[in-house]
């Protein structure tokens, strides 16, 4: 259960300050992360934003806990992030599912491993198999299934934990436009329905408008946090309305001044 | 549609029926001698002789099937299989824990790795003379060069299977909350598995070639015995007998090997349920 939200002046979900990531890649430092401020409210639905190589996917890894900032703060949920924990669920844009395990065994494993009774993991499986339309794939393995299912699954897999946050990799990124729009609509329902902090890594600037309460539009490399842009669309949005399009272009703006960075860098990259 | 398994069978039967009809036709018409190639035929007597009892069936003495069992062929397969499972149980139970380990942890394969690859190469029948004067004769030394025999392939792939673990499945198990031992238990095990299923198969594959061989210098029972001592007997029918019977065993482990595979990796890619 997430804290109770009373009078607005609830604590951050997560809140980070200079937080800094660097990487040794060949001997050379790259800077990953560079005095990254953000705060994210409980129950907010934040999208970061920004080509590939601005940190996007590292900040969300750094908030999984799978790979610590190496300075700044960072906390989730009022503690400081020291590892991995199941109550900063991530769901993989490779959806990662255990290909051994059936779609039911991998929905229960976080319930299995935190010791719940066979009969109580069985009551959250089928609730939760009914919820994301996947009755009748109980028993398949995840090789049998496609994309869309397979994402179904890990999005129920982290929604078994109960955790207050999801913390979502580009989950949708490998899946075509369709099945991408009904997986984006199901989200929101849930979200709305079970009211989880949400941080959703995508490059898709029609996604991050669609979905964000809040867009954080990064810069390329370092990644620092370039604009943030709240969406003040009620939802479901449209994304072929005229305030929806004025966004979408001044979201656009902002990620290819990063993107052109990005390509100057990689010419430069080349001609070395 | 129905004749598509008989068509199967026919052509899977064209093959070894052409090739056996030649080598019956050879020895029928002479060209070499029953001890230097004795005919089908004469290998098949050989080998009903060989797997029948050698008493009469008395009623008194115990089960039916007890003396269906009593000829020397029946009682040299088990013996011959017993060797293979005591040696590749030994084998594969001290392949399979270090490869695990040496797999999940850089040091132990640092520590381990330059003595197993200088003994990796050696094939376990250079063993022999040493497995001789540290066991004497009888079942110690081929128990030992048959687990010789399984301990590598079954280490090798074990280490390259956990090795080869896919980040995101333990970075996924973290994450819902999995803490060292059931990362170990449910998520690289279960994961390691068609390559540990590999060096299984490889490793009964060698117990089963170390098995004849030890057979041979070692003890006076099995098929690798009982090939030696019909050649000291010129009973070539009897010997190519015994090798049959070797590729039946052979074929017969293959086939479950095949099973225990598909069953345990039914939810891996390209097998089939």
């Amino acid at each position: 259960m997430s804290a109770p939200l009373d009078g607005g002046v609830a604590a951050p979900a997560i809140r980070a300050r200079g937080v800094r990531k660097v990487f040794c890649a060949g001997g050379r430092e790259v800077v990953a992360l560079d005095g990254i401020d953000l705060d994210v409210a409980p129950g907010e639905f934040v999208c970061l934003l920004g080509p590939s190589g601005c940190g996007k996917s590292t900040l969300l890894n750094a908030v999984a806990g799978f790979s610590l900032p190496s300075s700044g703060e960072l906390t989730a949920l009022g503690k400081p992030v020291t590892g991995p924990g199941p109550e900063r669920a991530m769901v993989f844009q490779e959806y990662a599912l255990f290909p051994w395990m059936t779609v039911e065994r991998n929905i229960a494993f976080g319930l299995e491993i935190a010791g719940a009774a066979p009969e109580r993991q069985r009551e959250v499986v089928d609730a939760l198999l009914a919820k994301l339309g996947l009755g009748d794939f109980r028993d398949r393995y995840p090789k049998d299934l496609s994309g869309g299912m397979r994402q179904r699954v890990a999005i129920a897999r982290v929604l078994a934990i109960d955790s207050p946050m999801l913390l979502m990799d580009e989950p949708f990124g490998a899946l075509d436009a369709l099945t991408r729009r009904s997986l984006q609509d199901e989200l929101l329902r849930i979200w709305a329905e079970l009211k989880k902090t949400i941080v959703f890594v995508t490059h898709g600037i029609e996604e991050s408008i669609y979905l964000a309460d809040r867009v954080v539009v990064m810069t390329y490399r370092p990644g620092t946090v370039k604009r943030i842009v709240p969406v003040g669309l009620p939802r479901p949005r449209d994304p072929s309305s005229a305030e929806f399009n004025a966004l979408k272009r001044e979201v656009t703006a902002l990620v290819m001044e990063e993107q052109a960075r990005h390509q100057a860098d990689e010419a430069h990259a080349t001609a070395d | 549609m129905a004749s598509v398994p008989a068509t199967r069978l026919f052509r899977s039967l064209v093959v070894p029926v052409t090739l056996l009809l030649c080598w019956e036709g050879i020895s029928r018409a002479g060209w070499v001698t029953p001890l230097i190639l004795p005919s089908p035929t004469a290998v098949a007597i050989r080998w009903v002789a060989y797997l029948t009892p050698l008493e009469p069936f008395d009623a008194a003495a115990g089960p039916w099937w007890r003396w269906a069992l009593s000829g020397e062929l029946p009682h040299d397969v088990f013996t011959s299989l017993l060797r293979i499972v005591v040696g590749f149980v030994i084998g594969a139970g001290l392949a399979l824990p270090l490869g695990l380990v040496m797999g999940a942890r850089p040091l132990v394969y640092e520590l381990f790795n330059p003595v197993l690859q200088v003994l990796r190469p050696i094939p376990p029948i250079a063993y022999i003379p040493l497995a001789i004067l540290w066991f004497g004769l009888g079942n110690p030394p081929a128990f030992f060069l048959i687990s010789l025999g399984a301990f590598f392939p079954v280490l090798m792939n074990t280490i390259a299977g956990v090795r080869a673990v896919d980040s995101i499945y333990l970075r996924a198990a973290r994450n819902l909350g999995a803490r060292e031992g059931t990362l170990f238990w449910r998520v690289m095990i279960p994961a390691a598995m068609p390559y540990i299923l590999t060096g299984v198969r490889v490793g009964i594959g060698v117990a089963f070639i170390v098995v004849i061989v030890a057979e041979m210098i070692a003890v006076n029972t099995g098929l690798g015995y009982r090939i030696l001592e019909a050649r000291e007997y010129f009973w070539s029918d009897k010997v190519i007998a015994g090798m049959f019977t070797i590729g039946l065993c052979g074929l017969g482990i293959d086939l479950g090997m095949s099973r225990l595979n598909n069953r345990l990796l039914r939810w891996h890619r390209g097998v089939e349920g």
